[in-house]
């Protein structure tokens, strides 16, 4: 505007040019925003955007011309000076549109890549939660099938005990059901529910199976994540029983070292003639894993072997 | 009179089984047992018509059970284990009762048996069915083997060698041999590929047991053990023996 009074025309002049120029400027530029903001160019559309926004400058400039001509035409002076200035017009407008809708272009790749960015921690997350879930929920069938067996034996001869071995099985399996990987349990709860399995366990084998559960008073107030001791006791049972003839003891034991919870569950077994398969079995990789999901830690299962005890502990960091 | 025997771990398994029984007059149980080695006497002892026999059990399993007894016997197989062998086994055991069971279940599990032994005095083949279980040879970690009175179970990383003799193979370890009723290509077959090879007709040998592979004469090799004894190979037998060791 001011270009254009100094350059001889009055302010009436200028204030029109200018005012049409930009109004048109503002309006290509709000049309090329809208435009990529539902619209993202790939590679291979990328040259129709290019070319629609030469388009979109050419006509700027060019509406510009024929509208200010329209209203101005009688000031002679004005019109060759505007002739003149249309590259420079069409060169400015083509810049402005450009560099909008650069903007924009911009602006939308870094929301869509937050999006982006988000949908995959969103994505890991419900993968993280279904493997915890998998992990936890892995309840052996064959116990299912043998204690129903057991209970089928029972309904004959002992109907009283029949009923409350189906008792002690359904509130094992609502336990093992309703457990949420997030709400950490005291080990007293743990426990009790371990003792539902245990009891169930001990109808099963009779006299053969018996346990021996030593913990420290202030242990049973510390944070276990829900059902982490069950598969290891069951490898224990499942060890201890198959592999012994005799009558088999598993014991659990818990203290507190620095601020973690130490579990340790050890039962009898045969070294010579363990099937080494089976040692390493997928309950005490899965109880591996999961800490591992939980505390972004791999040394918090260790195993040893004491003559013919095998002993399986569990580190459980508490949160401060 | 029939004769029964129940071998299951499971008190209360083995009880339901006898329940069921009671209205069976005909059927006597001659012993109950609550493992395999238990049960292998057992069968020696009464020669029983019909076991009931569960798989998973203390040391051995059901299958390795039957592998040890000798005069065959019609095997119902009791058991909550719905997986692999099963459907293989439905052609030779009399039958398979998955737990738990229905009394009418099990009747018609002794039925299909008093059918099958109604007119000839056929007894069913032990080695029919187990070669069978074996169709898809899982790979064994174990062997288990009966000398005299005594049950053993051998670590297959024990194993020596193991040499064809007639219709059995001896299983050499550091205290000897064992003789087991089976065939050499069960072996070769149910043993690791690469721990152990046929290196011929009639041996197969543990790699790491081998120290030397001495030539005495062109295409005619011998292979020298850790425990001093020398092992024919065939031409076959030798370049299977160079595959496996990367020769």
């Amino acid at each position: 505007m001011l270009v254009f009074h100094q350059l001889g025309f009055d302010w009436q002049v200028a204030f029109a040019d200018s005012l049409v120029n930009n109004a048109l400027l503002a309006a290509a530029c709000y049309g090329v925003g809208a435009m990529l903001r539902w619209y993202t160019p790939d590679r291979k559309t990328g040259y129709k955007v290019m070319g629609s926004l030469l388009g979109l400058a050419f006509i700027c400039a060019k509406l510009t011309n024929i509208i200010l001509f329209s209203f101005l035409n009688k000031e002679v002076n004005y019109v060759s000076v505007f002739d003149k200035s249309f590259l420079i017009r069409f060169g400015i407008a083509l810049l402005v549109i450009t560099w909008t809708a650069a903007v924009r272009w911009i602006f939308n790749a870094a929301n869509q890549q937050k999006e982006n960015e988000a949908r995959k921690a969103d994505a890991e997350n419900l993968v993280r939660e279904a493997e915890l879930t998998g992990l936890r929920q892995q309840l052996q069938p064959h116990f299912l099938f043998n204690s129903l067996n057991s209970i089928s034996a029972l309904a004959g001869s002992k109907p009283e005990e029949a009923r409350k071995m189906i008792q002690q099985l359904s509130d094992f399996l609502r336990g093992t059901l309703k457990k949420d990987d997030n709400q950490m349990l005291t080990l007293e709860e743990e426990l009790n529910h371990l003792q539902l399995y245990l009891d169930i366990e001990k109808v099963r084998f009779g006299h053969r199976l018996s346990t021996d559960i030593d913990t420290s008073e202030e242990s049973l107030h510390m944070l276990i994540p829900p059902l982490l001791l069950q598969p290891i006791v069951e490898n224990a049972i499942k060890f201890g029983l198959y592999d012994t003839i005799g009558n088999v003891t598993i014991q659990i034991t818990s203290k507190i070292e620095n601020n973690h919870l130490l579990v340790t569950i050890s039962n009898p077994f045969d070294a010579e003639t363990s099937q080494p398969v089976q040692g390493t079995g997928f309950g005490l990789k899965s109880v591996q894993r999961r800490l591992y999901l939980l505390f972004f830690r791999n040394d918090l299962v260790k195993t040893e072997i004491h003559q013919n005890l095998y002993t399986t502990t569990v580190i459980i960091p508490q949160k401060i | 009179m029939i004769k029964c025997v129940i071998i299951d771990d499971e008190p209360l398994a083995r009880s339901i089984v006898k329940e069921y029984l009671q209205e069976h007059t005909d059927i006597e149980v001659m012993q109950e047992c609550s493992d395999g080695f238990e049960g292998v006497k057992a069968i020696m002892q009464h020669k029983p018509d019909i076991i009931f026999l569960d798989i998973q059990m203390p040391k051995i399993t059901g299958f390795e059970m039957l592998e040890l007894v000798d005069s065959p016997v019609s095997v119902i197989f009791t058991t909550a284990f719905d997986e692999y062998a099963i459907k293989a086994f439905e052609a030779h055991a009399i039958d398979y009762l998955l737990k738990p069971f229905s009394k009418e279940r099990f009747n018609k599990a002794l039925k299909k048996w008093k059918e099958q032994h109604a007119g000839a005095e056929t007894k069913p083949d032990t080695n029919a069915l187990l070669e069978n279980t074996h169709k898809q040879p899982e790979e064994q970690n174990r062997v288990v083997v009966k000398n005299g009175n005594n049950i053993k179970i051998i670590p297959v990383n024990d194993i020596h060698y193991i040499e064809a003799y007639d219709d059995y193979v001896k299983i050499f370890t550091k205290d000897g041999y064992s003789l087991k009723k089976k065939t050499m290509s069960y072996f070769e077959q149910s043993l690791n590929a690469d721990q152990f090879v046929r290196v011929h007709r009639s041996y197969i040998v543990q790699v790491q047991q081998i120290t030397k592979i001495e030539m005495l004469e062109k295409d005619s090799h011998i292979a020298l053990l850790k425990t001093g004894v020398k092992i024919p190979l065939s031409k076959t037998g030798y370049a299977k023996l160079k595959t496996v060791l990367g020769l």
